[in-house]
């Protein structure tokens, strides 16, 4: 085997440079990176809509779009966002870190994993392209709910195609990490060995498996309704729209924790080395976190509560998920207890992580408040459900992102990163998420539907501040580039450890992390 | 670039100006919970709301106040030395049983609230509510009243973008319509929900709740006003363009009034195109339009007043995407009537039966055959159009 491995090596070493270097990559690091690169584009072409859905939100009355605009903007946010910045980030983290943290030299399909990346790319410009279409981008929100989207115009098929693609390479990225880490552990890397991070993606990378080609089959019954004369979906043909949101939440739900589980990984991964104290009930977490897998299978129809469900419908999926803060709970408690007696330091990777916990129960909470049928009847649909998921998905999903972006940035760089930038950089994104998001509660409670271009005038003062917020926090990410940009030029040089607190294979490799890594397997006891 | 930039960086100060200039009285108006309501329902769920916020107060300020703790005392710059323990069978056991006991003690009462909400039985009024993109129509079965609801004039020209109405100025901005479903207080209204095109959500905060409209279902909802008033709300589920532009009002009158004014509507089972002369159609129409359009034949029209006429409708009924001046609205796929292509009884058709897949709806339930003929024959002679082409009553009859 090693031997092998290093005649490939030694083939490696004339492996081309510049631009052809990364179109034909295998390396899971190369990979890793063009995944966290492209993610960081993304991240910045939602966000740019994002602001423009803010600033016409900034007063009542209509100053700067149509609402049919509006429309595509809050429709491509979403899509850009879900599908292009937060779930790519997390997979580039995982070809970056899984194969470190598991002692083995390189993912299990390097072909595959080269493929399942450069697919993205053609899938967002296929998605981005539609802009420029006449009639515009896909405008009936991420959900693509019938009859609805099939009112959309020359982007239509634009939109099934690039969710098509998305959904390829989202299937090959999960087969990859589940091949990885079944195959090629280290010696003596048994599973409950495993970090927490290469776990919560182990169980991501079977929902993906699972949930992807249901989104896949969604899809295609609207392409089939909208061209070949179907009726899946069409009540005047017998069809029933109501079957689209059960089959799209039943992808849907789990999605959610697809873009959440990788998370509280890395976070289980950085309070302890910044607490400088094991991390509190392994087994706890890893059976919490499958939990929260099975348990995103039963609860779809949450979404749905309006739709006009049997009673007992609706008392089964409103009792599944108040139980789903049952491991939820159980993860934020074991966090807790790791910081609890520990000797911990703020670095901005630990700042991101604290925030995360904060405001990421806050979401928590929000969502438990949700389950209850009754109640979530009036936030159904309200800003309140938009505060709701952008709580958990801002500073929670991206605040994971990037605590595990500082985490590992000096692993990969061989540089560490400017701590006081780092910090302002956390200061100003919490501080600014909050102005944003919060204030989006009340409007909601008060009765502001989501998706809408123009509100009553008792909204005025709530979004206007929201949209300041949007836009300080909108602005400040340039301070995260910035520092990256820094880092991978130069600075302090990174010790192998890098962190006095940190545990695990990653900090056994040099920094930076040379590109072939654990040719020879590394023995864990 | 720069003369771009000039113009969004004014109205952006613009923006922020106005922001600093908002008076008091706007600002005395911050709405920060869900309103109580005014059935028992709505009281019930506002309860609930309340019980399950402080529940998640309570578990907060547990939990943060432990991390709070450990942030400020367990700090390495104290000096302190990382304790070694990393897990406890029992702690995980008593931080598992303890939220299955408070999630019980949630649900008990969510149900119980649940199973009053989805008894629509013994109900005193039954009212068909229809989503259109975008408006409401409003069928009372019984009383043989129906009639369409709308977005008030006032605050459908203070929405179009950049207006230069001061939206402040419009009062109920977006939260008013030009005919209120109207209702008895106390009693017991049973709706039933459907759509005519995609789905919409009916929802006033004031009754605790919404449902949602679908094409090919009908869905149920009911509500027992308890105050007399008017009690505002909008369409909750994005159904497209105009979304944000559909508001619910409903009015709650005593019970004399209410009989009053079914007394004075319940002929509208008639169409009232059958009694008026043409010109005296569109005020008519614009107030309840007929839902049975075939119930009298109608006049001829001549060219002059079809024009008059089928301009109102134009802008009242197609103006939305098609726009006042014909040309469409490209940005949303939207397309141009000027230049017109088809020929009339293809026009008619479309008219009367939308277009399969699009935002194109079909007119021949919404509007009456006068109406229909007369906005025809206004889109092919408007614009330099000028096809010359008169289409009668009698045509739309005959195409429906």
């Amino acid at each position: 085997m090693s031997t092998a491995t290093h005649a490939e090596h030694h083939d490696h070493g004339h492996h081309p440079t510049g631009l052809l270097r990364w179109l034909t990559t295998t390396n899971h690091k190369d990979i890793g990176t063009m995944y966290l690169v492209f993610s960081l584009v993304m991240f910045f072409i939602g966000g740019t809509m994002a602001l423009v859905i803010r600033a016409e939100l900034f007063q009542p009355g209509l100053q700067f779009v149509d609402p049919a605009f509006f429309n595509q903007m809050t429709t491509m946010h979403a899509l850009i966002m879900v599908f292009g910045a937060v779930m790519p980030a997390f997979v580039g983290l995982a070809n970056w870190m899984v194969p470190l943290q598991i002692g083995a030299p390189d993912m299990a399909l390097p072909r595959l994993n080269n493929w399942s990346f450069w697919i993205l790319p053609f899938a967002f410009s296929l998605l981005l392209l539609t802009l420029f279409l006449p009639g515009g981008s896909p405008a009936s929100g991420w959900t693509m709910y019938p009859p609805l989207v099939l009112q959309t115009g020359n982007a239509f098929p634009f939109l099934i195609f690039a969710v098509h693609l998305m959904g390829l390479s989202s299937i090959m990225g999960a087969i990859n990490i589940i091949v990885t880490i079944m195959n090629m552990r280290a010696p003596g890397m048994t599973l409950l060995k495993m970090p927490l991070f290469t776990w919560t993606w182990l169980i991501t990378a079977y929902l993906l498996i699972l949930v992807m080609p249901v989104l896949a089959g969604a899809v295609t019954m609207l392409l089939t309704d909208k061209y070949f004369g179907t009726a899946f979906f069409t009540a005047a043909g017998g069809g029933d729209p109501v079957m689209f949101q059960h089959i799209f939440w039943f992808f849907g739900h789990p999605e959610v924790y697809i873009m959440i589980l990788p998370a509280f990984g890395i976070i289980s991964e950085i309070i302890p080395t910044f607490a400088r104290k094991p991390l509190f009930g392994y087994s706890a977490m890893v059976y919490a976190t499958a939990s929260i897998a099975f348990l995103s299978f039963i609860v779809w129809a949450h979404h749905m509560f309006t739709v006009g469900m049997p009673l007992a419908g609706q008392l089964f999926f409103m009792f599944t998920t108040m139980l789903i803060a049952v491991p939820t709970g159980v993860k934020v408690f074991n966090w807790v207890a790791t910081m609890w007696r520990g000797a911990m330091t703020f670095e901005t990777p630990m700042l991101f992580s604290l925030g995360f916990v904060f405001l990421f129960t806050i979401g928590g909470f929000s969502g438990l408040m949700l389950a209850i049928v009754p109640a979530d009847l009036q936030y159904h649909d309200s800003y309140f459900v938009v505060a709701h998921f952008h709580y958990v998905l801002v500073p929670g999903s991206v605040f994971a992102l990037m605590a595990g972006v500082y985490y590992w940035l000096p692993k990969w760089t061989g540089h560490m990163y400017n701590e006081t930038m780092g910090k302002l950089h956390f200061w100003i994104s919490a501080i600014s998420v909050n102005l944003t998001f919060f204030p989006m509660h009340f409007v909601g409670l008060a009765g502001m539907p989501r998706r809408i271009p123009d509100y009553a005038t008792q909204f005025s003062d709530f979004n206007a501040i929201a949209s300041v917020g949007a836009f300080l926090f909108g602005f400040s990410q340039l301070l995260f580039v910035y520092n990256i940009w820094r880092c991978v030029k130069g600075g302090e040089k990174a010790t192998t450890r890098v962190w006095d607190g940190s545990h695990g294979l990653e900090w056994t490799v040099p920094s930076p992390a040379p590109l072939h890594t654990f040719d020879t397997p590394p023995v864990v006891r | 670039m720069s003369n771009t930039t000039k113009r969004w960086i004014g109205r952006i100060a613009a923006a922020a100006g106005s922001f600093l200039a908002m008076n008091a009285s706007a600002r005395a108006d911050w709405g920060l919970n869900m309103p109580r309501g005014v059935t028992a329902i709505s009281n019930e769920v506002y309860e609930l709301h309340m019980l399950i916020f402080g529940i998640c107060v309570a578990i907060a300020v547990v939990v943060f106040g432990a991390m709070i703790w450990s942030i400020i005392y367990h700090r390495k710059s104290r000096g302190v030395e990382p304790a070694k323990f990393s897990h406890s069978t029992k702690v995980e056991v008593v931080w598992t049983v303890i939220p299955i006991a408070i999630l019980v003690a949630m649900a008990v009462p969510a149900a119980d609230t649940l199973i009053r909400m989805e008894d629509t039985r013994n109900s005193d009024l039954t009212v068909k509510v229809t989503g259109y993109q975008w408006m409401w129509q409003y069928e009372y079965l019984e009383e043989g009243i129906s009639f369409f609801s709308r977005l008030s004039e006032e605050s459908n020209r203070a929405r179009q973008l950049r207006s230069g109405i001061d939206v402040r100025g419009v009062e109920n901005y977006l939260l008013d319509v030009d005919r209120p479903m109207v209702v008895p207080v106390g009693a017991k209204v049973r709706l039933l929900l459907t759509a005519n095109d995609v789905i919409h959500s009916w929802w006033v905060p004031d009754f605790g709740g919404k449902k949602d409209a679908i094409p090919g279902f009908i869905n149920e909802f009911w509500f027992q006003a308890e105050e007399p008033g008017t009690y505002r709300g909008q369409c909750a589920e994005l159904c497209g363009r105009d979304h944000g532009f559909m508001p619910v009002v409903v009015e709650v009158l005593p019970r004399d009034e209410y009989e009053r004014w079914v007394a004075a509507n319940a002929t509208s089972g008639e169409s009232p195109q059958a009694t008026a002369s043409p010109a005296a159609v569109v005020p008519a129409a614009a107030a309840s339009v007929p839902v049975a359009a075939e119930s009298a034949p109608a006049a001829q029209l001549d060219f002059d007043s079809a024009m008059a006429q089928g301009r109102t409708v134009h802008v009242r009924y197609c103006a939305a995407c098609h726009q006042a001046d014909g040309r469409g609205l490209s940005a949303a796929g939207f397309p141009p009537l000027t230049g017109i292509g088809i020929d009339a009884a293809e026009h008619v058709k479309v008219a009367l039966h939308g277009r399969r897949n699009t935002a194109m709806a079909a007119f021949g339930p919404q509007l009456g055959d006068v109406e229909l003929a007369a906005v025809v024959t206004y889109q092919r002679n408007a614009w330099g159009n000028d096809t010359g082409d008169l289409i009668q009553p009698t045509d739309i009859a005959a195409a429906r």
